[in-house]
């Protein structure tokens, strides 16, 4: 596997991604500035947390529009798995590669804790080795991270079998406790929790390994 | 040549911000408010261009940045200085 992480003018997981793919997982991981560089060489792409652009007029809407996100898209759409983590879900979001909107927390506040995650569906290369159900404890760190779709996204959603994470205790108002969720064909991922930055148990945590270790055995 | 552009949340989105500023109203005294909404204000000038132009060039910048169809609505006006 050669992973590539998306860099963008305010990302700040990106380091984390990159040391869980090449210290513990010991896969090919390069860092793709968001204005250069290609993906035809890479079999796995992580759009890495934080605040690109300053998350100005929404979370995820300018980097979205960032050179290297066509490219993203169509890599999407071959069937290369992209992983969207807390900031990259936002933009994977705003790019239409996943359904729905991350509005602000219903509290308005910035949350940074560690919270408990249901596996909702083992359907999908990210979950495979998981089981129904499975808890994961790993750090949430967003403002807008309340997922919302309308009522017929919701049912289309759980019909499909697309929800991949849920919150056993809804910290920020997303309906359906929805933590995390598929595109149409199940190569992409994005979720609000963190799980690169719960990949070693010095971390208080390492409930985040068993995802990447799922996506590495099934690719 | 201008365009003032409103956005603001949806009705039936939660805005939590919206609901924490009506509460502090309610608070101060002002009893007959009842329903608070925070949205945006964004004002864009532009070239030496017609007013039709303008028109479409904001609707297409509301739609595909400036606004997020799934959660917020938008009108505008183009104001001639």
């Amino acid at each position: 596997m050669r992973a590539a992480i998306i860099v963008f003018p305010g990302s700040n997981c990106d380091h984390d991604a990159y040391y869980v793919i090449q210290k513990i997982l010991n896969k090919d991981v390069d860092f793709i500035w968001h204005k250069e560089g290609s993906l035809a060489n890479y079999d796995f792409i992580l759009v890495p947390g934080g605040f690109s652009y300053g998350d100005y007029l929404r979370a995820g809407a300018i980097a979205r529009f960032s050179p290297i996100m066509e490219e993203v898209i169509q890599c999407a759409k071959r069937g290369i798995p992209v992983m969207g983590i807390c900031n990259g879900f936002q933009i994977l979001i705003e790019s239409g590669l996943l359904p729905g909107a991350l509005i602000n927390n219903k509290d308005v506040k910035f949350l940074s804790q560690n919270v408990t995650l249901k596996v909702a569906s083992t359907n999908s290369i990210f979950t495979q080795n998981l089981a129904i159900g499975q808890k994961l404890d790993m750090p949430i760190a967003h403002r807008q991270g309340n997922f919302f779709a309308s009522d017929d996204v919701i049912k289309k959603l759980q019909d499909d079998d697309h929800i991949a994470f849920t919150y056993d205790n809804n910290p920020n108002g997303s309906m359906g406790n929805i933590a995390g969720i598929f595109n149409r064909n199940r190569n992409v991922l994005g979720m609000m929790p963190h799980p690169e930055r719960a990949a070693e148990s010095i971390l208080g945590s390492s409930d985040g390994l068993a995802i990447f270790e799922s996506l590495v055995e099934n690719m | 040549m201008r365009a003032k552009i409103y956005i603001r949340y949806k009705d039936g989105i939660l805005d939590p911000q919206g609901t924490t500023v009506c509460h502090a109203l309610n608070s101060m005294g002002f009893d007959a408010i009842n329903d608070v909404s925070v949205g945006k204000f964004i004002e864009m000038n532009f070239t030496d261009i017609s007013k039709e132009e303008a028109e479409r060039l904001t609707d297409e910048s509301c739609r595909k940045l400036l606004s997020n169809p799934n959660t917020e609505s938008y009108k505008f006006e183009i104001v001639e200085d």
